[in-house]
């Protein structure tokens, strides 16, 4: 009988040990966890250039141990796109929130996806603008009361909250589109998945792949972690359904 | 004999950007400018060239910073309108000290405006278009050659202080033709190699690239440093061009297209007898103070022509000798603005003095 242990669970290679600006509560470093196991499932730590946005995220360069550019606000899938058209043979990534790809970007986001840019796209939904100080946000849901909207999303006047994976699914450029949610231990299982899934269709040379994960907002929504955790399940899946909706990879 | 071809300035561009190894051009279709997305478009095949028409001139920019952070020769192109969308990325890519060509094929404004050649987009280009205080570097041709030629030299300038570079052209440079004597590109060889570009770790340290500091002390710092390059620009990098300019009684200084009609001008002036030099800014960032300061010494009377109201004129006035009269003419761009050789005659009988 053989006692040699087996590690089954480590610091990802590609994230630094360094502790997080992060809000106790917030899901942000969960995903870049995510990110991170993903790019050492595929040993491409070395060879990988994230593309960081304006939000809570603009940091990453300094949890990535990777090559980073900053892009100004919502622009990241445009300067990804220079990126990636410079180094076709690396992996390239924008990690950005709802206000930064949903509204100030959405021109960029829909036509680098529509353009089949070879890079993975990690769209954090956490319905608000974080860094500004919790805002309404495009993914802002109905009657949520943000310092913006103090009486509620009143959509008769401030439109809908928009559902990007699903609109980018529509679209022929794109390969891969799916929704997750960090907010239980099966979602995140789920959600490692599926951005591992995001990375390898960039590894295989397969085109554009894009996954939304809905993330708690503790500090901007008011709530403990943990009542933040409950409202991602009772109130964003709900309207922001998990899933798949685009694998033109699938047999 | 050396080749000589008859083609469009804003083909000289084009011409130039593929010569100095420009491989990546991203844009977005303006009038007077769109001759280059045209041209380039269809040469880069041949070369294995990166075309991308992007959805918007706000894109285009971005593109280009992306393809330069990982160490690219690369350009945009576009005219008035096109450029005030870029100034965001512009500003980004002075803050993260990225080199790249944005050219600038002036049209008239503000706004919409219309299709003349302009030069109404001086103060844009020279102070800084964008948010937060910044240059770059801005070369103003005046013929199809100089269109081809400062092509060249706005990439190495740009990629040697890590300064965005514009070309300032306008819709007479860029849309007529005359003899251009294409000649192989010779890089200056001393070029600081690309140590700060992103490529993927590949057992090296991390590179960012980026233009956020906040660190206590950082931001200032980093402003300071980017001062100094904007001093070393002015300090080693003036261009421009004197000529008449010994037995001077005036001088007139003009730019671009306009310097064209101020030599005719200049030319006429001197059958009469009077006696007219020319100093033309070819850099207008870094701009030639001394030049004028130093020829200011000598010729007290300055005569400034523009296709705007007054523009330069303040540079000029900033850089001349105290005792020196500066004398400003210019017209707002517009159909039919563009003023005649006999027009600046005019000017220069009114204001020379022997």
């Amino acid at each position: 009988m053989s006692t040699e242990m087996k590690q089954v669970f480590s610091h990802p290679d590609s994230l630094k040990d360094v502790q997080t600006h992060f809000c106790p509560g917030c899901q942000h470093g969960t995903t870049h966890r995510l990110v991170a196991d993903a790019m050492d499932a595929f040993g491409v730590q070395d060879r990988t250039i994230g593309v960081a946005s304006v939000g809570c995220s603009v940091f990453l360069y300094g949890y990535f141990d990777i090559d980073v550019v900053e892009a100004p606000h919502g622009r990241a899938p445009a300067v990804a796109t220079g990126v990636k058209r410079v180094h076709q043979d690396k992996i390239v990534f924008t990690y950005q929130g709802d206000g930064d790809l949903a509204a100030i970007g959405t021109s960029e986001i829909i036509h680098a996806a529509n353009r089949g840019e070879g890079m993975t796209v990690i769209f954090v939904n956490n319905t608000t603008y974080g860094m500004t100080g919790g805002q309404m946000a495009p993914t802002t849901l109905p009657s949520q009361k943000t310092s913006t909207s103090p009486y509620g999303r009143n959509v008769s006047t401030d439109g809908y909250p928009i559902r990007m994976a699903e609109l980018l699914s529509n679209l022929e450029g794109v390969t891969y589109s799916a929704r997750v949610a960090v907010n239980s231990p099966k979602n995140i299982l789920q959600a490692a998945r599926v951005v591992k899934k995001a990375f390898e269709v960039q590894v295989k040379g397969q085109g554009f792949s894009f996954v939304e994960v809905l993330s708690a907002c503790p500090t901007n929504w008011g709530m403990n972690p943990l009542k933040a955790n409950a409202r991602v399940e009772s109130e964003m899946i709900p309207y922001f359904p998990l899933g798949t909706f685009k694998d033109s990879t699938a047999a | 004999m050396q080749k000589r071809l008859l083609v469009k300035g804003n083909e000289a561009v084009a011409m130039g950007a593929i010569e100095a190894g420009c491989r990546y051009y991203f844009g977005y279709p303006i009038t007077p400018q769109s001759d280059i997305p045209e041209y380039i478009s269809r040469e880069f095949p041949n070369v294995g060239g990166v075309f991308i028409q992007a959805e918007s001139e706000i894109a285009s920019i971005n593109m280009l910073l992306g393809a330069s952070a990982c160490g690219a020769r690369a350009m945009t192109s576009s005219s008035s309108p096109g450029i005030s969308l870029k100034q965001e990325g512009i500003s980004y890519m002075a803050g993260s000290e990225l080199p790249g060509l944005i050219v600038n094929i002036c049209r008239s404004g503000p706004g919409l405006g219309g299709i003349d050649a302009s030069q109404a987009d001086y103060f844009q280009a020279v102070k800084g278009g964008g948010h937060g205080g910044y240059h770059i570097i801005v070369l103003a041709p005046d013929s199809v050659q100089e269109m081809y030629d400062l092509t060249m030299l706005a990439f190495d300038l740009s990629d040697r202080y890590r300064v965005p570079a514009m070309l300032l052209g306008d819709s007479v440079i860029g849309q007529m033709k005359e003899a251009l004597t294409p000649h192989p590109y010779i890089s200056p060889g001393d070029l600081p190699a690309k140590d700060w570009a992103v490529s993927g770790k590949d057992g090296r340290p991390q590179r960012v690239v980026k233009s956020l500091f906040l660190g206590d002390g950082e931001l200032e710092e980093h402003n300071w440093k980017l001062h100094r390059k904007y001093q070393e620009l002015k300090d080693k990098e003036v261009r421009y061009e004197a000529s008449d300019l010994d037995d001077a009684q005036l001088v007139v200084t003009a730019f671009g297209s306009t310097a064209r009609i101020a030599k005719t001008a200049i030319r006429m002036a001197r059958e009469e007898g009077l006696k007219v030099g020319l100093l033309r800014p070819i850099s207008l960032f870094p701009f030639p103070e001394k030049a004028f300061l130093e020829t200011t010494s000598k010729v007290k009377r300055v005569l400034c022509v523009e296709l705007n109201t007054g523009q330069m004129v303040e540079d000029v006035r900033l850089s001349v000798a105290r005792d020196a009269d500066v004398f400003f003419y210019g017209r707002p761009p517009g159909a039919g603005s563009l003023p005649t050789p006999e027009e600046l005659l005019a000017q220069i009988r009114k204001h020379y003095k022997d």
